[in-house]
């Protein structure tokens, strides 16, 4: 009985020897200015070209500002790596190419499936690890290295080999006041930091059916935070609508020729998995990280654990570290944990219906005193149209700073960083030691409860808050 | 690539779990569109203070772990970000091979493109490992990829590798040339298998 996984797979093979990593061939290549420089460099050395600029699209999303868009950047090792990629994509003739200023430019994992670029059934990659995020539509999505972005730049191929599988079933529905962040966030505590390792995972069941496009890629977006390169979500109805229509999607008589082959995308009644989890959505409750990796999470209304509580020594080890790292002491109340910083945005939660989410409790509140605020979007596009219903109002007033889009404070790859020592909500998918800033301190939230968290000044659950549509 | 076959040299230690890419080179270094020089970056927080200084609290600053070939350390080594910097960064540091539990997927394949080969061994040898090195100043390890084992005094290991990517290694090979001799295939990959509409939009229409 073939799998989702099988169905997208096998027909993407282009050549396969035992004892070999299958070699095969990809559909989409997402490209970005942080990844790329070497892999150009590489072609330029070698002479080669690249093989299907067609199938490459380029965006600047990592390093860019999202307040002072003026260039050159103040950053001059920044600005050598925009341009970089800007003349790479004149040079070797990229036709698809989100420069600074372009309005369709944002975060490549917003921006890709909002043009139309992703499809069910496509093979996926890009030199980042959230690269996972598309398998949202049913795509086999995974990030790569340099040196693989370079062979796909020759090849449009890649070696991989294939991946064992976790089914992941989600049965009921989420309770109000609980989304895809808290979700994956519980699902990767059940999993462990390196629990998916080696295999893919799908996810289906009703919460997940029930959720939109935009949950699905948060709860794709984070299957590398348990070890998994790729999270899929077979394409259903909610799927086929949010395509259609899509500036780089197919249209008319080749948008349903692929819906013919996309409704046949799912995996085959009785298929074994090598792994089954079952969650029940309702004992999912609005969650967020205590420690320095994401599967060290708890219910907002939880305590900080004590490392003794841990069996497996390295889980112990893990833990004494990230308390240490973290400042936290055993036993405190989460929601007694003030925050400096909050930040709205990312791969994972820089949607719009994240930052509807986040507007709707931030709508006639005040950031608290003290508590500085970034709403960041994904794109241009989700930015606009914040802009065009009152989002961006909402949070301005609110006493939110409303940025331009980027990766942002995600990271800190641009000026957007979270100083030593303090302490932030952010709705992004790392909490590693210096993600944000050296020694800053991260709590990876959802949108609602980091719009909570801001107006209480502390990690705050949002279901305290009246929401104000 | 450089060629891997054996390699005799003192061993390192990073006695942690969940060894991210984050940590291994932060984000601050991705920046530079070079390829190497990455060394100096390398574990940067752990080795260095907020204003440059060496931190001598750090073992990978012990005079004893200078210049060491190799590093072991604990599980989930390179989890997290597709950074390739990792690699080589550790690479360009000195650092020809990692012993650990457990690699994250996509620091593996990253690691065997560029010629730094990870060795797994259960979680008990490597702590058994890491023990022996911190007790031992001077230990040093001898690995024989063609044989796949790991040994020094008093300790002996083997380890299993994918057999293309230790043909690979042993003849430094460059997987994209070898690729390239297969373009028949893709053409006719391209030619016969792909579905009309696969074909991406390039411009709004």
């Amino acid at each position: 009985m073939p799998s989702l996984l099988d169905k997208i797979w096998e027909p993407h093979v282009v050549d396969r020897n035992p004892g070999q990593p299958d070699l095969l061939y990809i559909d989409r290549h997402l490209i970005h200015e942080v990844t790329t420089p070497q892999a150009f460099e590489g072609l330029r050395k070698a002479g080669r070209p690249v093989r299907r600029p067609d199938l490459t699209f380029a965006v600047l999303d990592h390093v860019i500002p999202t307040d002072d868009l003026s260039r050159p950047l103040k950053d001059e090792v920044a600005e050598a790596q925009l341009s970089a990629l800007e003349k790479n994509r004149a040079a070797f003739g990229l036709p698809v190419f989100f420069g600074m200023h372009d309005p369709r430019q944002g975060v490549i994992h917003v921006c890709m499936p909002e043009q139309g670029v992703v499809l069910p059934g496509n093979t996926v990659v890009c030199g980042d690890s959230h690269t996972a995020s598309h398998g949202a539509l049913g795509a086999l999505a995974f990030g790569i290295g340099t040196s693989e972005v370079e062979h796909v730049l020759a090849s449009q191929t890649v070696y991989q080999s294939k991946p064992g599988e976790i089914g992941v079933e989600v049965r009921g529905r989420l309770r109000p006041g609980v989304g895809a962040k808290d979700l994956i966030l519980h699902l990767i505590g059940l999993l462990g930091f390196s629990g998916g390792t080696g295999h893919a995972l799908e996810y289906f069941g009703e919460a997940v059916s029930a959720l939109s496009v935009d949950g699905r890629l948060t709860l794709a977006n984070m299957a590398i935070e348990c070890g998994a390169k790729m999270g899929l979500i077979a394409p259903d109805q909610t799927t086929f609508d949010y395509l259609r229509g899509r500036p780089l999607a197919p249209r008319g008589p080749d948008f349903e020729a692929a819906l013919a082959w996309w409704k046949t995308l799912f995996t085959d009644p009785g298929h074994q998995y090598d792994h089954r989890v079952l969650v029940d959505a309702r004992d999912v409750e609005p969650r967020v990280t205590w420690g320095t990796n994401p599967a060290q999470s708890v219910p907002i209304t939880g305590r900080v654990p004590d490392a003794f509580d841990f069996a497996s020594p390295d889980d112990r080890l893990a833990a004494e570290e990230a308390l240490n790292y973290q400042n936290l002491e055993p036993g405190a109340r989460m929601t007694d944990v003030p925050v400096d910083y909050v930040f709205i945005g990312s791969c994972t939660n820089g949607r719009l219906e994240d930052l509807r989410e986040a507007a709707g409790l931030l709508r006639g509140r005040r950031v608290a005193a003290g508590v500085t605020a970034l709403v960041v979007p994904g794109s241009g596009l989700v930015k606009a149209q914040a802009e065009k219903e009152g989002l961006a109002a909402v949070f301005t007033e609110a006493g939110c700073q409303w940025r331009a889009p980027g990766c942002s404070m995600c990271l800190g790859m641009n000026p957007d960083l979270v100083p030593p020592g303090r302490r932030c909500a952010s709705t992004s998918n790392r909490n590693f030691e210096g993600r944000q800033g050296r020694d800053s301190r991260t709590h990876l939230v959802s949108p609602a409860t980091a719009a909570a968290s801001a107006i209480r000044g502390r990690l705050s659950d949002p279901r305290d808050f009246e929401r104000r549509p | 690539m450089e060629k891997f076959v054996t390699l005799e040299t003192g061993a390192a230690i990073l006695d942690r779990p969940n060894v991210d890419t984050d940590l291994i080179i932060p984000k601050q270094f991705l920046k530079r569109i070079e390829r190497g020089g990455f060394g100096r970056f390398v574990f940067n927080d752990l080795r260095f203070r907020p204003d440059g200084s060496e931190d001598p609290d750090c073992p990978l600053n012990w005079p004893r772990y200078r210049g060491a070939g190799l590093l072991v350390s604990r599980e989930n080594f390179g989890c997290g970000s597709s950074r390739e910097h990792a690699p080589w960064a550790l690479l360009d540091y000195g650092f020809r091979a990692i012993i650990s539990p457990s690699f994250g997927d996509i620091f593996r394949n990253n690691s065997f493109k560029v010629g730094l080969l990870l060795i797994e061994l259960d979680s008990g040898t490597c702590a058994a490992l890491i023990k022996l090195i911190d007790e031992s100043p001077g230990y040093r390890l001898s690995i024989d990829l063609p044989a796949q084992t790991v040994s020094g005094p008093g300790f002996s290991a083997s380890f299993e590798i994918d057999p293309f990517r230790k043909e690979l290694l042993l003849n430094g090979w460059d997987e994209i040339s070898l690729t390239l001799k297969k373009e028949e295939l893709i053409a006719a990959y391209e030619k016969k298998r792909r579905r009309p509409w696969q074909a991406a939009v390039t411009a709004a229409g």
